[in-house]
């Protein structure tokens, strides 16, 4: 087991030769400094196409970064190669290998490794039981579903004990949502056991949210955040994040600034940094979570579009000039019919200044 | 509740087809039946003969010779051509512009008709005036494949590998191309080597396009004709006569129309058995 260090790492897929003019778009990673700390449950989440995966690979060392290094318990291995680094990766879409049957699948990792009969026979018939897969350990591989194969694809990403970390891919995708929320609960188990250090990429909120204690968010190539849960929810460094975690996410509306205070629509919010220095040329805006968005007699008018209810609250879509404001309400609460004024709880919105959570004045 | 409609109407939309199948495939093979039960005269005088036929080219040394000549070249080219198109195949680059020119050049020896490569061979491989074969006299070898069985022979396997490997190329290499990256990948975490590579991911994924590529080989060279008609006639002597050659022979050249009609159906009898025998044998494992 070890910790993972990210220093200063960027990954472009385009050929060393064409990287002279790459823009920024071609870099998949754009500038990574991030610590894995050793036998931490991280979940990596972050919307298709951010760079999870490629962040994964660069882990494991199926890729080589561009620029940057990779340390294992401040050792370099940005060089080495997947079987030197000790890694367990679990892929998106089960890999089986067709010929062989389920125990020589569960088996393979560790023949390949040279580990000892006895050892691997142990090990085997430990992972079998923690999947249910003890009762087909003699069947083909081929022959089964789905479900089946992804759990051998995980079995054979758990089966090693000396691992320094094991990768998750969104392992989950193409399990059935009844067998995914008990498999998660294996993983986790496995991790409280085991302490080995997990990272589980995922763009399912609910998923990272329950797997992980330590929940990263990737947006464009960066890492935008990286905390526990609660922080990620109560203090999003990015408005990214909050539109990402939380159902719904974030409200984001155009900020004003009102006799040197930030406000909306001409109401100034108090529990916002005076010093907040903001340009002309900066994109600059107001972040209010809808549970703390309220009716009320007065305040900012809107007209109501459309109630969604989820059965323990409703999300109350409304609309003020262009923005759309969403809150949730309560289910003993009384909606206006048509239009309404909103209030924000003024110590629970923030100032986003491109993109970024404004905190003490400056930039983050 | 049965919801189908009997409309006897829709047996005149398939009629086109069995009218087709009929005149290209059925009638004509109803007639080499009809012959492989009768004795031919001239003015058209026709005798049931019933098995005879069958029974006589079954016991005859010269169908057996041909027999045996033509399961030994169909084993010798599918022991080549499959190992062969495979390795050749897991060689080709995957991406970038090598692989057009790949395709492009493995495709070319397909796209040439039968009597060309046929004709191409006989004389590339000439001892006095070949490039082949002047070659591999000069450097001590006496070669010379319209005298010598073995030279013939190998004249003859090499002719069919240049020829048809392609095909296997082709087919291992698409199988190939569809396996996705993930298993290699999966495949490196999990330490395997370069051989377990193979023997547990490649080629089981191209296990399904390998066994058409060699029923493909099996029943074409099964069949195989013109290549070596043109090459060396069947010869020297009857050496590289097989089952085709001489039912050209027996049916054209002797007009024995009786014999050669028994015959052709117990050479489609045996290439249907050994076809349906192996694709059964290779699909049963699979579930």
């Amino acid at each position: 087991m070890a910790g993972i260090t990210l220093e200063n790492l960027r990954h472009s897929y385009l050929d060393k030769s064409d990287l002279k003019h790459a823009q920024k778009d071609d870099w998949a990673l754009k500038q990574i400094d991030l610590t894995w700390e050793d036998g931490g449950a991280y979940a990596l989440l972050g919307s298709s196409g951010c760079g999870k995966t490629t962040m994964l690979n660069l882990i494991s060392g199926l890729l080589k970064p561009t620029h940057g290094r990779i340390l294992f318990d401040g050792v370099d291995v940005t060089g080495a190669n997947a079987e030197l680094r000790n890694i367990a990766q679990v892929f998106q879409f089960p890999v089986v290998y067709d010929t062989m049957t389920v125990r020589q699948n569960l088996e393979f990792p560790l023949r390949n490794r040279g580990v000892s009969p006895a050892e691997i026979n142990k090990r085997v018939s430990e992972i079998a039981d923690m999947l249910d897969l003890s009762d087909s350990l003699n069947r083909r591989a081929a022959g089964l579903t789905a479900d089946g194969k992804q759990k051998i694809s995980l079995g054979r990403g758990l089966v090693r004990s000396d691992v320094n970390a094991i990768l998750f891919d969104e392992p989950l995708t193409v399990i059935d949502p009844h067998l995914k929320w008990q498999l998660r609960s294996k993983l986790k188990e496995l991790h409280q056991q085991f302490g080995v250090t997990m990272i589980y990429v995922t763009h399912d909120q609910t998923e990272a949210l329950t797997f992980a204690d330590k929940v990263v968010v990737m947006h464009d190539g960066m890492v935008v955040q990286s905390g526990t849960p609660v922080e990620l929810f109560e203090q999003p460094k990015h408005t990214f994040v909050g539109h990402f975690i939380g159902s719904p996410g974030m409200n984001v509306l155009p900020g004003q600034l009102i006799n040197g205070k930030a406000g909306y629509a001409g109401i100034a919010l108090a529990g916002i940094d005076r010093r907040a220095r903001i340009n002309k040329d900066q994109r600059f805006e107001i972040g209010v979570r809808p549970e703390f968005v309220h009716f009320a007699d007065h305040g900012i008018p809107v007209q109501i579009e459309r109630v969604d209810d989820n059965g323990r609250a409703r999300i109350v879509h409304t609309r003020h000039k262009n923005d759309v404001i969403r809150l949730i309400v309560p289910e003993d609460q009384p909606i206006p019919e048509n239009n309404g004024c909103l209030q924000i709880e003024q110590d629970k919105a923030s100032v986003y200044v491109n993109g970024w959570l404004q905190q003490g004045g400056l930039p983050v | 509740m049965n919801t189908k409609t009997h409309n006897p109407k829709a047996w005149l939309l398939v009629l086109p087809v069995v009218v087709l199948v009929a005149f290209n495939a059925v009638i004509p093979l109803m007639t080499v039946v009809n012959y492989s039960v009768q004795e031919t005269f001239g003015d058209n005088l026709f005798f049931f003969e019933g098995l005879k036929w069958f029974e006589q080219v079954l016991h005859s040394e010269r169908f057996h010779a041909a027999l045996g000549r033509q399961f030994l070249f169909t084993f010798i080219i599918l022991l080549i051509e499959i190992p062969l198109g495979v390795a050749i195949a897991l060689a080709m680059p995957r991406k970038g512009p090598g692989v057009s020119v790949c395709l492009v050049l493995m495709s070319l020896p397909l796209l040439i008709p039968w009597n060309v490569v046929g004709a191409m061979w006989n004389i590339y491989a000439l001892p006095d005036i070949g490039l082949l074969g002047k070659t591999l006299n000069a450097i001590g070898f006496d070669y010379n494949y319209t005298r010598q069985p073995l030279d013939a022979w190998l004249t003859v396997v090499a002719m069919d590998v240049w020829h048809w490997t392609s095909l296997v190329v082709l087919l291992a290499y698409a199988g190939l191309t569809a396996i996705p990256d993930a298993y290699y990948q999966a495949a490196k975490i999990d330490g395997a080597s370069r051989w377990s590579v193979f023997r547990h991911i490649q080629l089981p994924k191209m296990k399904r396009v390998l066994t058409i590529a060699v029923l493909l080989r099996f029943m074409d060279s099964f069949m195989i004709y013109t290549e070596p008609f043109v090459l060396t006639g069947g010869g020297p002597g009857n050496t590289t006569t097989f089952l085709s050659i001489d039912l050209v022979k027996m049916a054209l050249g002797q007009f024995d129309l009786g014999p050669a009609a028994a015959m052709s159906i117990i050479y489609f009898l045996i290439i249907l058995l050994v076809s349906w025998v192996f694709y059964t044998v290779t699909m049963r494992e699979e579930t």
